[in-house]
């Protein structure tokens, strides 16, 4: 993983917004932007605007933590965790290996 | 003032009305041909004979194709319907055939889920949920 790869994964995770859409999409796999927004809605209380999730999306697409399929006409987002392990692999262990064996 | 009719754009108004009146359970209040395959077709819930109409309204115009796809990706209802019960509304219409493309799940004071209407929409139903 190269710089501007850590980057975006890192920006992306810098945020309680996008940060709370990833763990929705790892408690519930494959959902549309009108699920997104209704779960942010149910869960945070709050409801934030179409297109404000639909930017929080589209960043954490580029930094490859949501990957999209089509289910019919439909686009469902889901979780990918592989960029957080290769963050981890390319910055984060390098510093957690050496303090470890607490 | 009142709202009397509204409508959502369907690919084909005799297969519309068979899923609304047959799967949904709606009536027809009004069904009057319009010249052409067109009809002016509206359905009633049998709950509200009386209340507002839906309008099953041809798809032709050309802003109407990428204003109901453009919905559909992004899995946003066209039309939403108020039930009492959603859990058992959900599982008449799943053992009708009926496909939902969200389950039924929370979403703040309601409960809802969201089905296709195979006629180019998403429709959600919706159950009130706070102050029952």
């Amino acid at each position: 993983m190269d710089d501007d790869q850590l980057d975006n994964v890192f920006k992306a995770l810098g945020d309680p917004v996008r940060r709370r859409i990833l763990d929705r999409l790892a408690k519930r796999p494959g959902q549309s932007l009108f699920e997104i927004c209704a779960s942010s809605v149910a869960e945070d209380g709050r409801s934030l605007s179409r297109q404000t999730i639909s930017q929080h999306l589209d960043m954490l697409e580029r930094a490859g933590l949501v990957q999209t399929h089509w289910s019919g006409r439909t686009k469902m987002h889901t979780l990918d965790t592989a960029p957080l392990r290769k963050a981890a692999d390319a910055w984060l262990n390098k510093h957690l290996k050496k303090g470890s064996g607490t | 003032m009142r709202i009397y009719v509204m409508s959502v754009f369907v690919d084909d108004q005799a297969k519309a009305l068979d899923f609304y009146t047959e799967k949904l359970g709606f009536i027809v209040k009004h069904d009057i041909p319009l010249g052409g395959d067109h009809r002016w077709l509206t359905v009633v819930s049998k709950e509200a004979p009386e209340g507002a109409e839906l309008l099953l309204e041809p798809s032709e115009h050309p802003a109407v194709g990428p204003y109901k796809s453009a919905l559909v990706n992004d899995g946003i209802p066209a039309a939403s319907f108020k039930v009492d019960d959603l859990e058992k509304e959900f599982e008449r219409l799943r053992d009708l055939g009926v496909e939902f493309t969200v389950q039924p799940m929370d979403a703040g004071p309601v409960r809802m889920a969201v089905f296709d209407d195979t006629c180019g929409n998403l429709i959600q139903l919706v159950e009130m949920v706070e102050g029952r």
